[in-house]
């Protein structure tokens, strides 16, 4: 049975539109006028015990709504939602001590009282002994390198500090499902190492089934084998990463290297220029031409070396960010590459 | 089964006891806020001022001791029945902090009438000082103005007023927690607020005792909430004369009365809920 399960979920928002000026304002006052905002348009998908799952999407994508309702935050307008085989919204107890939701770095932790006290509130919540507490925060903060920090005003500690400390608040109680929303947001790079070392080595512990969403492609890299793409309130893509790709990229990256000082006019006849530095030329070339393209460059250009390579994972999705529409939902999902 | 249930109950004893003591801590890194609140709420001792020369004239049945007495006891059953979770759950409704709490295995409210203990540890040793302070100014208080013995309510009298203080905080909570739901409707629900802080200030015996008022107008006010929030516990302190039984029932049916309506509205207004700012 999968641990999550979400079927046909959607969800509309009817917010305020006003216009800007004094008129807007007092015609905002007298007469309000909504609209109806649909965030999240039939999404479904499912994750398996253990699986560590990408949740991708550009900025009102339906991510953040997508994972509140997941975790019985907000109710779906339709659609149905199960995690653990129960319906999150009940909020029955059983459940709640096995979930976990991280959003932001100002959630759970009481500002001017050092990480230490919300996580003995944490642990005194959700019933953990104290002994059983105390070592479970240390051997968290080992891993997140924070035990310097655990009596210090949380108001005093730097941004990073802050969101190791509310992943720890967040899995004092060993959850089975995380529901991470962008947890690397903001910190630096080796903070951001530390976290991806940090719910690697989680997930291997405990088998937890994670969803995560984030915009540096590098975690979603270093975590999961599968991603979900949502655009548009739509379900894109749903499938491994590596068939990202192959799926949304028909075309390879050919690196060249000439004897003289490239024409981007007589480049272009090959494919797509993406960029020219003196003499060393990116083409987007399509796949089905890929051979004959490549054997023409060859005889035709003096070229003394040559690469071809899938292009870069981020400007794949980049793209297809750019360029989908949630009416291409049939086209993508549920292809090959799907789960 | 008895096993299991003194487990739970020392779960909850723990998780209580946590919970209090961090509060606690919180609101104690906010000394210069703590004592101001405690001289923000003074009203009843300024009125203490007014109806003291009042009671001096004869004209109500109230002596001047028993004023003074009455506005002093006020003071101190308002420390325990103050209320502000309507300030504190807006904020946490707009802004999505909330959130997190939804997803502890513990009933927010619970956490809220926590921090009100809480707060209320804090406040109190400065209000018994302002009590302290207003006894050296106004010694017939204790003394009953002809050097007479100190003034002492007795043990079942501080019994009863303490009880139904903090009855009468429950009652105070659970009337404003019923209003805080509105939150998930309307953003700005503290406006709510102010349109029962009107009749509780004038009806609750805070700006005067009750026994002023003509009998059939506090009949039909004893049939409200309002009196036993403030003037109820300070007239058991102050003379006993209470209704203690119709005072208590009153105090219950009300109190199950708003916990309906909070349980009905939370139920709806979570469907409303949509998380903002998280």
């Amino acid at each position: 049975m999968p641990t999550v399960q979400a079927d046909n979920l959607s969800k509309t928002f009817h917010v305020a539109d006003k216009q800007p000026g004094m008129l807007g304002t007092l015609r905002h006052f007298i007469n309000r006028s909504y609209r109806a905002v649909q965030a999240v348009r039939d999404v479904s998908f499912a994750i398996e015990p253990g699986e560590v799952v990408g949740f991708l999407g550009p900025n009102g994508a339906g991510k953040t709504t997508t994972l509140k309702m997941l975790t019985g935050l907000i109710h779906p307008t339709s659609g149905s939602v199960s995690v653990l085989g129960q319906v999150p919204f009940k909020r029955r107890p059983d459940l709640l001590r096995q979930v976990t939701l991280v959003m932001g770095q100002k959630q759970q932790m009481i500002w001017d009282l050092p990480p230490m006290e919300s996580l003995r509130v944490n642990a005194a919540v959700y019933g953990i002994p104290e002994d059983e507490a105390r070592r479970r925060i240390d051997e968290l903060a080992e891993m997140l390198t924070i035990s310097d920090e655990m009596t210090r005003p949380v108001r005093k500690l730097s941004l990073g500090e802050r969101m190791k400390c509310e992943l720890m608040a967040a899995l004092i109680h060993h959850p089975r499902v995380l529901f991470l929303d962008e947890p690397t947001l903001g910190l630096d790079v080796n903070a951001q190492t530390a976290v991806r070392n940090f719910l690697r080595e989680y997930n291997r512990q405990h088998g937890a089934s994670i969803l995560l969403t984030s915009h540096y492609m590098a975690d979603i890299t270093a975590l999961c084998d599968r991603v979900v793409m949502i655009h548009k309130g739509g379900l894109i893509y749903d499938g491994r990463l590596a068939g990202v790709v192959n799926r949304f990229a028909p075309f390879r990256e050919v690196k060249l290297e000439l004897a003289s000082d490239a024409d981007e006019s007589v480049m272009a006849r090959y494919g797509e220029v993406e960029s020219i530095q003196g003499r060393v030329v990116r083409l987007l070339v399509n796949r089905d031409g890929l051979t004959a393209t490549v054997n023409r460059l060859l005889s035709e250009q003096d070229v003394t070396d040559l690469t071809v390579s899938d292009p870069p994972i981020e400007e794949v999705i980049g793209r297809v960010f750019d360029d989908g529409e949630p009416g291409d939902t049939d086209e993508y999902t549920t292809g090959a590459d799907s789960v | 089964m008895t096993q299991a249930f003194a487990q739970s109950r020392t779960g909850w004893r723990r998780k209580l006891g946590v919970l209090f003591v961090v509060h606690y801590a919180e609101m104690l890194q906010y000394r210069v806020e703590i004592a101001l609140w405690a001289v923000a709420t003074m009203l009843p001792l300024i009125m203490m001022g007014v109806w003291a020369q009042a009671g001096e004239s004869g004209l109500f049945p109230f002596s001047q001791v028993l004023m003074l007495r009455y506005f002093i006891a006020v003071y101190l059953v308002w420390q325990v029945t103050i209320v502000w979770t309507i300030h504190h759950f807006e904020f946490l409704v707009v802004t999505g902090r909330l959130s997190p709490m939804l997803l502890h295995p513990v009933d927010p409210c619970v956490r809220f009438i926590l921090m009100h203990l809480a707060e209320q540890g804090t406040r109190l040793p400065f209000a018994l000082g302002i009590v302290g302070l207003f006894l050296f100014l106004y010694p017939d208080t204790l003394t009953g103005g002809e050097g007479g013995d100190i003034w002492w309510p007795g043990w079942w009298n501080i019994t009863l007023a303490l009880a139904a203080c903090y009855f009468a905080f429950i009652l105070r909570f659970f009337m404003q927690y019923a209003l805080c739901m509105v939150a998930f409707w309307h953003e700005r629900v503290t406006a709510l607020d102010a349109i029962q802080y009107l009749p509780h200030l004038f009806l609750s015996g805070m700006v005067f005792p009750f026994e002023v008022l003509p009998e059939p107008i506090r009949e039909v006010l004893l049939w409200t909430p309002f009196p036993y929030t403030v003037w109820f516990p300070a007239s058991l302190l102050v003379h006993g004369e209470a209704p203690v039984l119709r005072g208590f029932l009153t105090m219950a049916g009300w109190t199950v009365a708003f916990f309906i309506l909070y349980r009905v509205l939370w139920h709806k207004g979570l469907k409303h809920y949509s998380a903002m700012g998280a």
